[in-house]
């Protein structure tokens, strides 16, 4: 038996496929996950993402150790309520993780993913020593994400004035305290919607309450391909230790300026652009009927050889779509090998989908 | 509980087959199967003509989240093949029975009998 978030019974009593997720008990779906899918893009889902591990810090030395430990900026965070996306890169330039990091009133608040929990906080231990911090793991809180054109809208309705008032003046990737809630406008989709952070036990109800409203209890399924549609890489498939930044379309998420911020993993970064990046993390498509999947090959003639980390059929756009690592010179063609025969598929900035359109 | 009709025969990795009234055996996979697969997406069906023995991998049903080899319940020449569940594959969910992959002229009736019953199937997959 894995380990189950609090509203683990009401998957059940929703109807929940339930599946092992990096040693959680997750719902995969509750029905379909294509109809889930639609649901977000078009309304709004909720989804469960309790089993991510939300960290707090705090000390003299909060800002200092985090411009060190990650790979984006938090001096960036100018004032209490902003968030941003940052990989936590290791000496090598490998990615141990990737997470979002919000800037409190009295410190920063991360999130990062389940199945690297561990592995995070043994870095953070490792890395705190000459430093006045300290930071704690919060597993009596629950996090729900309500994400669709509608979440915000319809989450406002359920809510008390303030609450409401605070979600609706939210801007992107801001989050703020509203009593023991925090309520963040960020999310894992491509669509408009919200993160919330509450304490466990009021959790059931308030999903209870969305569900109430006509809001979709959405599964990991779906959340899967609706993030593979916005280009968002997941954790283990389309980034590891193995893998830098540059590599895995992530240079966006590197704040080089400063020049002399010494984050952990530039000196390899650094050498690693001296040398020339060698591949690039790209978006497919295939125009023909199949599936593209993690682990197929890809060659690029007269180039060379790469394979897809992350791949499905894409609900919006009804075909075959993937992220692949592939050689830095791939252009705008190449093929997949699929049950032993060659696909041809175009190759795309890997962002499919945002905000309900199609871009490619 | 999955639907299971009791005119149908099956092979323990869920194809149904049927045996129609000129001779044809009409072949798809069962409710439990597409159950257990979620939506399915692609299906890549054998071409007319081709000869499978019974258990021959001949056709492809891919779901959001896997891909599922498809075996011929019976050996026999591919007479014909549902274009309709290749251009809509959602139909293998909505209509599981109806759904048909493809059609067969058995090379040996006799294998029929080497399937499942509906009874038989029902325990095979614990219900």
């Amino acid at each position: 038996m894995g380990q189950r978030t609090p509203l683990y019974d009401l998957h059940l009593a929703l109807g929940a496929k339930m599946v092992d997720f990096g040693g959680w008990d997750m719902p995969l779906h509750y029905g379909s996950q294509v109809e889930e899918h639609h649901q977000v893009r078009r309304d709004c889902g909720v989804f469960d993402v309790s089993h991510m591990t939300v960290i707090d810090i705090a000390g003299l030395d909060a800002s200092v150790w985090l411009r060190h430990l990650l790979a984006n900026d938090v001096a960036r965070l100018d004032v209490p309520g902003k968030a941003l996306y940052s990989p936590l890169l290791n000496d090598e330039g490998g990615v141990i993780d990737d997470l979002i990091v919000y800037r409190l009133d009295d410190g920063y608040r991360l999130v990062v993913n389940a199945a690297t929990r561990d592995k995070d906080l043994a870095w953070l231990e490792s890395r705190r020593s000459g430093f006045e911090v300290q930071f704690r793991e919060r597993p009596e809180l629950a996090i729900l994400a309500i994400q669709g054109p509608q979440a915000r809208e319809k989450v406002a309705e359920l809510l008390s004035a303030s609450r409401a008032a605070l979600i609706r003046d939210l801007k992107p990737f801001e989050a703020h305290f509203e009593g023991d809630w925090f309520i963040a406008r960020t999310g894992y989709t491509g669509e408009d919607g919200l993160e919330i952070i509450l304490p466990a036990l009021q959790a059931p109800a308030f999903f209870n309450d969305l569900v109430g409203a006509g809001i979709a209890p959405s599964g990991l399924g779906a959340r899967d391909t609706l993030r593979l549609e916005a280009g968002m890489n997941l954790y283990g498939n389309d980034m590891d230790e193995g893998h830098s930044p540059l590599t895995s379309n992530l240079a966006w998420s590197i704040a080089w300026e400063p020049a002399e911020r010494d984050f952990i993993g530039r000196a390899a970064l650094n050498a690693e652009k001296a040398q020339g990046v060698s591949q690039k993390l790209v978006g497919l498509v295939l125009e023909e009927r199949g599936v593209l999947r993690a682990h197929q090959v890809v060659r690029v003639a007269e180039i060379g050889e790469g394979e897809i980390t992350s791949g499905s059929f894409s609900p919006t756009l009804s075909k075959a779509i993937a992220l692949a690592r592939l050689p830095m010179a791939t252009a705008d063609r190449a093929e997949v090998e699929i049950r032993g025969k060659w696909y041809p598929v175009r190759v795309v900035k890997p962002t499919f989908v945002r905000h309900g359109r199609i871009l490619i | 509980m999955s639907k299971i009709p009791a005119d149908l025969r099956y092979a323990e990795s869920h194809e149904w087959a049927r045996l129609e009234a000129d001779g044809t055996v009409t072949v798809g996979i069962s409710d439990h199967a597409q159950e257990a697969l979620d939506d399915v997406v692609f299906v890549e069906l054998p071409e007319v003509g081709s000869v499978f023995a019974q258990g021959d991998a001949s056709g492809v049903v891919e779901s959001v989240k896997a891909a599922s080899d498809i075996y011929s319940p019976v050996g026999g020449e591919v007479i014909a093949v549902n274009d309709e569940v290749r251009d809509s594959p959602e139909l293998v969910n909505e209509e599981v029975y109806e759904s048909w992959f493809f059609k067969l002229k058995p090379s040996d009736k006799s294998e029929l009998d080497k399937l499942l019953s509906a009874a038989e199937y029902a325990k095979s997959i614990g219900e």
